[in-house]
């Protein structure tokens, strides 16, 4: 150990780590991982945001954690063990979620107790942290978390200003707008239309960056 | 003519790759073709082929939606001045017409300048040709609507249909569904209040104009929905089925007549450019259901007879124009009579089953759509099948 230099801790590798979920290899755009709560819970932006912060934190911690045990866990069983963090992560989350922002844990319902079926914790457990050290797997999942919310941030941004007018739950559309024949649209507040608009930021984000273009 | 074909011909280098507005090439190859049959040859392959090409087609598509356009403008006046109780105006058939010539007017140019703008918007950036698609569309989109519909929504359905259902699939003729439907469909669900209920289907209606009493400007459809709420015998708002036949009902723009749209009907059947498969396949569809639920008669509007459904709301209009779209719809024979059936039984499935949604043709025509691909798949896969098998027993 003593001949290898130490990697400071943001080193250009663990920058990249932290920093490539955004763009490059951004877990809802690129690798289409957890496309379901991204059109559940983006309505509005309070709601998607506490959901952003709550997957950052499960996906760095249960990181940690299992890059932590990576050692010890036999190859076998390692996916219930998986499951077993994560699913103790989340009802944690859950718990402080009541506890300090009750009003948007109930608009959030089920889907705080779904990020354990979300498919970014999972896949980064299995694809990053399983084969890493602690620190660089923790930043990594930060860098995941932080990717998927800020997808979940920008369609929030979209439905909500379109969809009821308000941005964070104030009003921002002003209400001679309304006198003069403009609807909000309702469209926005489905399901359906936040599913487009991930199409269009990734059509978008395509053509900046041609190399993710499917040949 | 030879003098306008000498100047384009003049004028034509500087659209040329190289030339002074070579960007703008695909636009100037539009108006060109507008203009003139391109004088293209085929190279390989067959060598006949007629002066008919995609704009001309899609002219004739155009021609057969005018009696149904100048039926819907002189109906949008009708009503109206029905509605407000001026029976003097209403009898005059030039006053009704002019009223509602000026009340369609703005959509139909609504439609086309936003449609075509980003039609050509995107054949320019992609260095494509620009598509004649719209042509139809664009009178479609107007023809669905109900006439009192902000123009601000219909060019962002417009602009929505062609843009997410149209462009991001590689624009005309690689749409999976109809854009003009996709464009109702936009406002139906964002805008609903404006494309649903009592209030729209007559000019000033939603703005509170003078109405006579007793008068509510429901279509008959919404009545026949409400019957099923209720659970009392339908009101059809003193209608009969030679009204809904004539069209002299509330309605969508174009909708409402079904003999306009029977003129319409005859001039693509005779010209060939929609199917007979499709249209007929839609009205025994619809009709077959109507006798399913005449045997079912669990409530007053199950019990009506079949035929009113292929009369009443947009079935008629769907079935002709709607159903028959070239891209959208099944292409093997056996599958066009299997898509056509299934657009007629769901579009009178959703009328009776769900009194939320009034008028089932416009969902039913766009799930149809959805599914098309996949009875064609399965139509192949049989003929390949049956052929493999005779195939074997000839050994």
């Amino acid at each position: 150990m003593s001949s290898k230099e130490k990697e400071p801790l943001f080193s250009a590798k663990n920058i990249k780590l932290l920093t490539s979920p955004f763009s490059q290899s951004n877990p809802v755009i690129v690798q289409i991982l957890g496309i379901c709560s991204a059109l559940a819970v983006t309505a509005k932006m309070k709601p998607a945001f506490v959901m952003a912060i709550s997957v950052t934190v499960v996906t760095a911690f249960s990181n940690l954690i299992m890059s932590l045990l990576r050692k010890t866990i036999p190859s076998r069983i390692r996916i219930i063990v998986q499951l077993v963090v994560i699913a103790a992560l989340v009802i944690l989350v859950d718990q402080v979620l009541k506890a300090y922002v009750y009003d948007v844990s109930k608009q959030l319902s089920v889907f705080v107790g779904l990020i354990i079926t979300n498919c970014i914790i999972m896949g980064r457990v299995e694809a990053f942290a399983l084969g890493n050290k602690p620190w660089p797997s923790f930043l990594d999942g930060i860098g995941n978390g932080a990717g998927y919310g800020i997808i979940l941030i920008i369609i929030s941004f979209f439905r909500e200003l379109l969809g009821s007018g308000t941005l964070w739950g104030y009003q921002v559309i002003p209400d001679w707008c309304y006198q003069h024949g403009y609807s909000n649209n309702s469209l926005m507040l489905l399901p359906p239309m936040a599913l487009i608009i991930v199409g269009l930021i990734i059509w978008i984000h395509r053509s900046y960056n041609k190399n993710l273009i499917d040949k | 003519m030879k003098g306008l074909r000498n100047y384009i011909d003049k004028i034509k280098p500087n659209f040329e790759k190289g030339g002074k507005f070579g960007a703008l090439h695909s636009t100037f190859e539009a108006f060109e073709t507008f203009l003139f049959v391109p004088n293209t040859v085929t190279k390989k392959g067959a060598h006949i082929r007629d002066c008919n090409d995609m704009k001309r087609v899609m002219i004739i598509v155009v021609l057969a939606l005018i009696p149904a356009l100048l039926f819907g403008m002189y109906n949008v006046g009708l009503q109206h001045f029905r509605a407000v109780g001026d029976t003097v105006a209403a009898g005059a058939i030039m006053q009704c017409f002019w009223f509602g010539f000026l009340k369609v007017l703005p959509i139909i140019v609504v439609s086309y300048v936003v449609g075509l703008a980003i039609e050509f918007a995107f054949a320019q950036s992609r260095g494509h040709e620009v598509n004649e698609g719209f042509l139809v569309s664009g009178m479609l989109i107007p023809l669905v609507m109900p006439v009192d519909v902000p123009l601000w929504m219909v060019a962002v359905a417009t602009a929505f249909a062609v843009i997410i259902g149209k462009e991001v699939f590689g624009g005309t003729g690689m749409n999976v569904f109809n854009p003009a439907l996709l464009a109702r469909a936009f406002i139906f669900f964002a805008y609903t209040p404006y494309i649903s209920g009592e209030k729209v289907w007559i000019a000033g209606l939603s703005k509170g104009v003078g109405i006579v009493d007793g008068f509510s400007g429901a279509t008959p459809l919404t009545n026949a929905s409400e019957s099923v709420i209720t659970g009392e015998a339908i009101n059809w708002g003193g209608t009969s089925p030679i009204d809904w036949f004539l069209g002299f009902i509330p309605g969508s723009i174009g909708e409402t007549s079904t003999l306009a749209i029977l003129i319409g009907a005859a001039i693509l059947l005779y010209t060939g450019v929609a199917s007979w498969r499709i249209m007929v396949s839609v009205f025994a569809g619809g009709y077959l259901m109507g006798l399913l639920f005449n045997l079912i008669g669990a409530n007053a509007y199950m019990e009506i007879p079949a035929y009113y459904h292929l009369l009443l709301g947009g079935f008629a209009f769907g079935a002709v124009f709607m159903a028959t779209d070239p891209v959208t719809s099944a292409q093997t024979n056996k599958g066009k009579v299997i898509y056509g059936l299934m657009i007629g039984a769901i579009a009178v499935l959703i009328r009776v089953v769900n009194p939320g949604y009034p008028e089932g043709m416009m969902l039913s025509i766009l799930f149809m759509n959805a599914l098309a691909p996949l009875i064609d798949h399965y139509v192949v896969q049989a003929n390949i099948r049956r052929r493999n098998k005779r195939l074997s027993v000839a050994k």
